[in-house]
């Protein structure tokens, strides 16, 4: 009765809410893209949704993650969005897993679902999420978004083309911008996030023509779709490992500490330097006290700022940026230490209180 | 011919659009001189590690011959969530 409104369509049926309901999908990333996906899977009646998420909810994030509200600011985004798709809807079977996808647990993940919806929000994730779809022969239904653009495709779907027949080789960090450092409109997530839902459910259902092969680009300035037809490379597929290291993923590269553990030292006075590689508009707005600020892009030049006897903390608005300047100052031999989740973390630390 | 731009290569090359001139269009004879035309006016364009080129809406290799009348596009991975 509930699905009643999807089951009378001839195309869809009885048949098809029967797959959608015996369906496990997993979502990685609860964010722009995650929430609309996982709020109409769960809609639609798919039986079970695993979700994987870490980060906790910022105020920057309410423009389009907008299963969030402002007296949730601070919290852990899963179990958030946990508590609301129970009770959107009681019959879905719900898998959190309260983690980043790292090289060490994708595998584990990604092979208790059937079908993957790539809803993260970095290129270190995107490689990893193609590599192990590949090895464990998954599904997995890709969105991607930057200002007023998206990029939509099914990969791996029945022997068809991949993520890295598109884009072979994974982009440095500093190449091409994300949304937390370079925006994007609040709508673009909602639409793209939604056409993977319709994906996802043409998949698992048989329904229509799934997007494989074909690479959808959305620009919603000028409200135009095209579609790329690209082919497999076969040797994607030949793949029997995962790669040594994704990069700048957040299990790599350098020491890094807890937010928790930060504040700690922070109140006890530690004796540290603490550098600040956000823009100077971020800094302006809001920074910790007895903080040294070198934006990201001017690093190379004031390196003399940084006190090479003392312990370094480095610090930006959500730990990405940082651990970009880590590995920087890394190549020029100097040491620092990565603030997990940045000041968002810190920010979240003190509404939590 | 007619570029159209994505993502980051919009930024790279300061247009929606690239128009390419005669005479410049009788010089590019394949994909890879299109490549090569390009990151020489804009060399920002090199610094991307994966950039895809579709000819006529379908992913193009270098060694596609291209024709006065084809519309390509330049596309770079994006990777907001």
């Amino acid at each position: 009765m509930r699905y009643q409104r999807q089951t009378v369509l001839k195309e869809f049926g009885v048949a098809a809410q029967e797959k959608l309901s015996k369906a496990k999908v997993l979502v990685i990333g609860v964010g722009g893209l995650g929430i609309p996906v996982l709020q109409y899977l769960n809609a639609m009646g798919v039986g079970t949704l695993g979700m994987v998420e870490a980060d906790t909810i910022d105020v920057t994030n309410l423009q389009r993650q907008v299963l969030y509200a402002e007296n949730e600011v601070g919290a852990p985004k899963l179990a958030t969005a946990l508590g609301k798709l129970q009770a959107q809807n009681s019959t879905t079977i719900f898998k959190p897993f309260h983690t980043f996808l790292t090289r060490e647990n994708a595998l584990d993940i990604i092979a208790e679902f059937d079908l993957v919806v790539d809803a993260s929000d970095n290129f270190a994730t995107r490689y990893l999420i193609n590599d192990a779809c590949v090895l464990l022969k998954k599904t997995f239904v890709s969105g991607a978004i930057q200002g007023f653009e998206g990029q939509l495709s099914v990969f791996n779907y029945n022997g068809g083309p991949t993520y890295r027949c598109l884009f072979p080789t994974m982009p440095a960090d500093s190449e091409i911008p994300n949304c937390n450092d370079n925006g994007v409109l609040g709508v673009i997530p909602g639409i793209i996030g939604n056409l993977q839902a319709l994906e996802t459910v043409k998949v698992i259902t048989g329904i229509g023509e799934v997007l494989s092969g074909r690479l959808l680009l959305f620009n919603g300035l000028h409200q135009s779709y095209q579609n790329i037809k690209f082919k497999l490379v076969t040797a994607n597929l030949e793949r029997t490992s995962l790669e040594e290291s994704y990069g700048s993923s957040p299990c790599s590269i350098g020491p890094s500490i807890a937010i928790q553990d930060f504040q700690k030292a922070l109140v006890n006075k530690d004796n540290f330097q603490l550098l600040d590689v956000r823009t100077v508009l971020e800094y302006q707005e809001y920074h910790l006290p007895n903080s040294t600020h070198i934006p990201l892009a001017d690093l190379g030049f004031h390196q003399a700022k940084i006190k090479k006897d003392s312990l370094v903390y480095v610090i930006c608005q959500s730990g990405k940026r940082s651990r970009i300047a880590q590995q920087l100052l890394l190549e020029d031999k100097i040491s620092v230490i990565n603030i997990d989740g940045g000041i968002n973390a810190y920010k979240g630390l003190l509404t939590a209180k | 011919m007619t570029v159209l731009l994505f993502g980051v290569t919009k930024d790279i090359i300061g247009k929606n659009t690239l128009m390419l001139s005669d005479i410049v269009k009788d010089k590019l004879k394949t994909v890879q001189d299109l490549k090569m035309y390009l990151t020489q006016e804009y060399p920002n364009l090199e610094n991307l590690s994966s950039l895809a080129i579709a000819v006529n809406n379908e992913y193009a290799d270098d060694s596609l011959l291209l024709k006065q009348t084809d519309e390509i596009a330049l596309i770079p991975p994006v990777s907001g969530g």
